[in-house]
């Protein structure tokens, strides 16, 4: 597989017209075009908003034939039972924040810091070891799981994050990620400047690769951070109800009141309410970076 | 940026010709050391160290058992419930892949214009990507209710009977596989669309040329085209669909301690099954074999898709030539 990254990530958010200006294909595509998008997008957010209407009546309306797809007067109430339930989600939310926030960071860093040396520096089996982390990026987490729990029971780690931090702390596709990036982004010429102003490589890579890196270096968190939100079996295995990230807690709510839709649905609902807030103001660094790490022949 | 050094270029200067052959040959090692510590403590030694749990006998809190050779294996390969969930595991596989490509694809396609606001519809397609499959499942398990799901009552509605979603094997594959196809959809459209963007924009010039229309230029210059991007979309789904745990696991809604993938193993998955025996059961070592069966399936089921859309898209790049 040969997977080339954009070193300039602004190219997957320009504006496709630019580049085609010259092209035959330059004119706007009809209205056709629109309304496919608009069905596709609606497919996408209508079971956003259907979780909105179920959360927003009570169980008698829902265990009707009278529900609409109207949005009803409970929202609120639902909210607070939510809140209130023996699923401590205020706990699982900040508990989520600090293992992806934690996992994230940690991921930019090492992965920066490999990239620096397999991209920018000479070293003895420097080739066969990137090959290395290309191979293991392919084999499935899950492998390893029963191992991984011995291994946390034995150290009594079980029930806290950092059996669930541990094992994210790197992830192969970073590394690799990094290294095509830096690759194109970061000049020979600048390292070797820093160099023979007499800067360590330690120093030359925080003052010149970091901040060359960053624009990679901030998909790269965001993909972490997502991923980390978002996982279930591992934390699932490993954690209680006492330590619970929010899929985790998000289980527990619908495993006790499974029949009480409102509540598990609003659940769901507030579960996914931060990850909207960073897709409004972080979604196009998303799609560029899903864009940028596309194969091309 | 770079510069804040070359404000004191000469300090220690000497000291530094001294050390820095010695940081010119550590260096590059101490900083790949993290990553290939920590993938190897947490990633690489416990998928081998399964095989030796898969061994023995092997309990979450007793801890090591006797040795007992290829038992667990054995033990496993002999048991229905084991090969019903690789039936259901590929029979979900099956169900996601296939729509959730055309879909895909259909998707970057239309993107693949000149349009206003391209990155509003961009995001827009992505937005199922950042719900996580626990609150995706939770979602769909109401929609795909029994009996007052909207789903069946959008069939009633127009007059077709109503489907028990929890009730047969099929009919819960599909609505897993839906909750799958939702969230990872218009994230693969995104990497296709990106693919299509790379084609060089004269071979689509020469076959207008020629006279192919729209569709004949889509199923001759970008589909065979696009085959590095679809080999790539489809290892990486083939590896993701054969380990569904989380939707197989919240579907249906009886967590807890009630039957775990449908009251008859119905939605089973692989994932769902090793979790089951390990943790369930308290089987730690038969648990190991079943992961190690897995990395087996998906090893081959990836090299047979690979194979299979190589051959694909070559003869048709070949027949165009």
């Amino acid at each position: 597989m040969t997977t080339t990254l954009e070193p300039a990530p602004g190219r997957a958010t320009s504006r496709p017209g630019k580049r085609r200006q010259n092209s035959g294909d330059a004119r706007r595509p009809g209205w056709a075009t629109y309304v496919t998008l608009m069905i596709v997008a609606a497919v996408g957010a209508f079971p956003f908003y259907w979780t909105i209407v179920v959360g927003s009546w009570t169980n008698d309306v829902i265990y009707s034939d009278q529900l609409t797809l109207t949005v009803g007067p409970n929202l609120i109430d639902s909210v607070h039972r939510v809140l209130t339930a023996d699923i401590n989600l205020v706990a699982a939310t900040l508990n989520s924040l600090f293992v992806s926030t934690t996992t994230a960071l940690a991921v930019v860093l090492f992965s920066t810091l490999a990239g620096f040396s397999f991209a920018k520096l000479r070293f003895r089996g420097s080739n066969a070891l990137l090959v290395a982390v290309i191979a293991t990026m392919a084999v499935p987490a899950q492998i390893g799981v029963v191992p991984l729990y011995l291994v946390m029971n034995h150290l009594n780690l079980r029930g806290t994050l950092l059996a669930v931090i541990l094992p994210g702390l790197v992830t192969a596709f970073g590394v690799f990620w990094m290294t095509q990036f830096l690759r194109g982004a970061l000049p020979d010429e600048l390292i070797d400047a820093a160099r023979i102003d007499g800067a360590s490589l330690i120093k030359t890579f925080w003052h010149v690769a970091l901040p060359a890196a960053r624009p990679a270096a901030a998909m790269l968190f965001l993909f972490t951070f997502v991923g980390s939100w978002t996982n279930f079996f591992w934390p699932y295995i490993i954690l209680d109800s006492k330590s619970a990230t929010l899929p985790v807690a998000l289980q527990g709510l619908q495993s006790q009141y499974y029949t009480d839709y409102p509540l598990i649905l609003t659940g769901a609902l507030l579960s996914t309410v931060p990850l909207f807030v960073l897709f409004v103001f972080a979604g196009r660094q998303l799609v560029a970076g899903i864009m940028a790490g596309a194969v091309k022949g | 940026m770079p510069t804040r050094e070359r404000r004191h270029p000469h300090r220690a200067s000497k000291r530094r010709v001294t050390a820095s052959g010695f940081d010119l040959r550590v260096s590059p090692y101490l900083y790949i050391a993290p990553f290939f510590i920590l993938f190897f403590l947490f990633g690489l030694a416990p998928m081998f160290y399964t095989g030796w749990v898969a061994l023995h006998e092997w309990h979450p809190i007793g801890g090591q058992g006797d040795f007992v050779g290829l038992a667990n294996f054995t033990a496993v390969l002999g048991q229905g419930m084991f090969w019903k969930s690789v039936f259901n595991t590929l029979s979900i596989f099956v169900f996601t892949a296939a729509p959730q490509l055309i879909a895909a694809i259909f998707i970057a396609a239309v993107l693949d214009a000149n349009l206003r606001a391209g990155t509003f519809w961009r995001m827009a397609v992505l937005l199922p990507y950042v719900a996580a499959p626990v609150a995706v499942a939770i979602i769909f398990s109401n929609l795909f209710g029994n009996q007052f799901g909207l789903v069946n009552n959008l069939l009633a509605t127009v007059g077709l009977p109503q489907v028990q979603w929890t009730g047969s094997s099929i009919a819960s594959h599909i609505a897993i596989s839906t909750m799958v196809s939702f969230r990872w959809t218009g994230y693969n459209a995104l990497i296709l669309l990106a693919g299509m963007q790379a084609i060089p924009r004269d071979l689509y010039e020469s076959a207008s040329i020629d006279g192919a229309n729209r569709v004949r230029r889509f199923f001759s210059v970008t589909i065979p085209m696009l085959r590095p991007t679809l080999i790539f979309v489809i290892i990486t789904t083939t590896i993701g669909n054969l380990q569904i745990f989380d939707e197989a696991r919240m579907f249906g809604g009886a967590g807890g301690n009630g039957p775990v993938g449908g009251a008859d193993g119905q939605w089973k998955t692989i994932t769902l099954y090793l979790w089951e025996v390990g943790w369930r059961q308290a089987n730690l070592g038969r648990s190991a074999a079943i992961a190690w069966l897995l990395l087996l399936l998906i090893v081959l089921i990836g090299l047979i898709n690979f194979l299979a859309v190589r051959r694909i898209a070559s003869s048709e790049n070949g027949g165009k030539r």
